[in-house]
């Protein structure tokens, strides 16, 4: 499904106030950026994994990768004062040939730096390097797990993954990764496999943690949840299950104004992997690109322009401001 | 009126304050305090809670209460091994009850 019938399919959804309305409504004015600290960079969109609920519908089959011009720039980008946080996303990050060379450059800045990574790659022999790479340069590891029974995760992300992902965790900790005291952390994603939303964060990391230490012998820092936001593959999900109207109520019925005021594109600049600029990775796969006179190119970068610009948003910005908020860091609000 | 229930009837729950406000808002505190951790966790008023909804016949809890145990990681063995046990508990209950029915068949027969 391309990016406008997807913003088609957003907007008609039944019974949904329109979310800049609504938005407008609860804060008083529009939404927003604060400031910018957080760099965030979708290297590319190839992938080992073809997940079900991937909003980016990354797969081995995507040609799309950042290229190192353009990795400069973000480089650069990463060296101003105002960013304390470089994450690296795809896609599988760890695809594109560029991103030692990358990890290498930004771990000299020493601002926090996170990759994303779906963990089943470190498996194969051709990117399993990246276990050292990730640990001399103290990179923080976000991977998706979306429940700590083998089933729901592979009905989601793949036949086999969840056995995967454990013996790359495995080597991880033995690595210190998730290890008290070593510094080096390891973070578990939670999204709900399924057309349902996240539990309290709080009570399903106890749950994580029990499970994945007691009956997997594994160890992780810190549970995410993030609401899957109705958007590529888990649109398409929705559409072909007949959970979309229920979804989308159930995100709207959801609203919360303080989980608004906690998005993530209020301090966040995503680069797309032609040196487009977004609010969020959302917004990059519906080609949203950032608006209201703010520069759209990576090679235009204005932060005078961008630190305040108000964030292009659509009905799939529910996802972000149901419950307990969302975001790539997990719940916003306590 | 064309059905009795209707799921987007879910939405009205809060509305129960409509009329009798001060009940309403007493049983709000008691329902929010009774459902959340206490000396059980809130994972286990859930399973509570669901093989209540299913012995009650309530549609609306169902709904609601599958779907929190989904949202808490609750497995499909779990949830229904609860409504199990709500199911056991309601077999108990009828068969115990023809106690009732036993001594007045031993009263009653030469």
């Amino acid at each position: 499904m391309d990016s406008k019938d997807q913003l088609h399919i957003l907007q008609s959804a039944p019974g949904c106030i329109p979310f800049h309305e609504r938005v407008e409504h609860s804060l008083n004015k529009p939404l927003s950026a604060d400031k910018i600290e957080i760099l965030q960079i979708n290297i590319g969109r190839r992938c080992n994994l073809t997940c079900r609920h991937c909003h980016v519908e990354a797969g081995p089959s995507r040609t799309e990768m950042m290229s190192r011009e353009t990795l400069s720039v973000c480089l650069e980008l990463a060296r101003m004062p105002c960013i304390s946080t470089v994450d690296i996303t795809g896609g599988s990050p760890e695809m594109n040939h560029h991103l030692k060379w990358f990890i290498g450059e930004v771990g000299k800045l020493g601002k926090r730096l996170i990759v994303r990574s779906n963990l089943v790659i470190l498996l194969e022999a051709e990117y399993s390097g990246f276990i050292d790479i990730f640990a001399e340069n103290r990179v923080e590891i976000v991977t998706s797990l979306p429940d700590y029974h083998e089933d729901r995760t592979d009905r989601q992300r793949g036949a086999g993954v969840f056995t995967r992902i454990i013996q790359a965790m495995r080597l991880l900790n033995k690595k210190g990764y998730g290890q008290e005291g070593s510094g080096l952390v390891i973070d578990i994603v939670h999204n709900p496999a399924g057309a349902y939303l996240p539990g309290a964060q709080n009570s399903l990391g106890v749950e994580y943690k029990q499970n994945l230490l007691n009956i997997q012998e594994v160890l992780f820092n810190t549970l995410f949840c993030i609401t899957n936001v109705p958007v590529g593959r888990y649109l398409e999900y929705l559409m072909k299950s007949g959970n979309f109207a229920d979804y989308m109520a159930d995100l709207c019925g959801a609203y919360n104004p303080l989980a608004a005021e906690n998005v993530m594109c209020k301090k966040t600049i995503s680069v797309g992997w032609d040196g487009t600029l977004y609010d969020c990775d959302f917004n990059q796969m519906l080609n949203l690109p950032v608006n209201h006179g703010a520069p759209a190119d990576i090679t235009d970068f204005d932060l005078q322009k961008l630190v305040d610009r108000k964030i292009v948003t659509g009905n799939h910005c529910y996802g972000c401001t149901a419950g307990a908020g969302s975001s790539c860091q997990g719940s916003t609000v306590n | 009126m064309s059905t009795y229930y209707e799921s987007k009837d879910l939405a009205d729950f809060p509305d129960i304050t409509e009329f009798a406000k001060e009940q309403g808002d007493d049983f709000f505190r008691y329902y929010n305090s009774a459902t959340t951790a206490g000396k059980l966790t809130e994972r286990e008023k859930t399973l509570i809670a669901l093989a209540v909804a299913t012995t009650q016949k309530c549609p609306y809890c169902i709904d609601v209460y599958t779907n929190k145990c989904l949202s808490m990681a609750i497995t499909n063995d779990e949830m229904m091994e609860a409504v199990h046990t709500g199911a056991a508990m309601a077999a108990g209950v009828v068969l115990a009850h023809s106690l009732q029915m036993r001594k007045i068949i031993k009263k009653k027969e030469m």
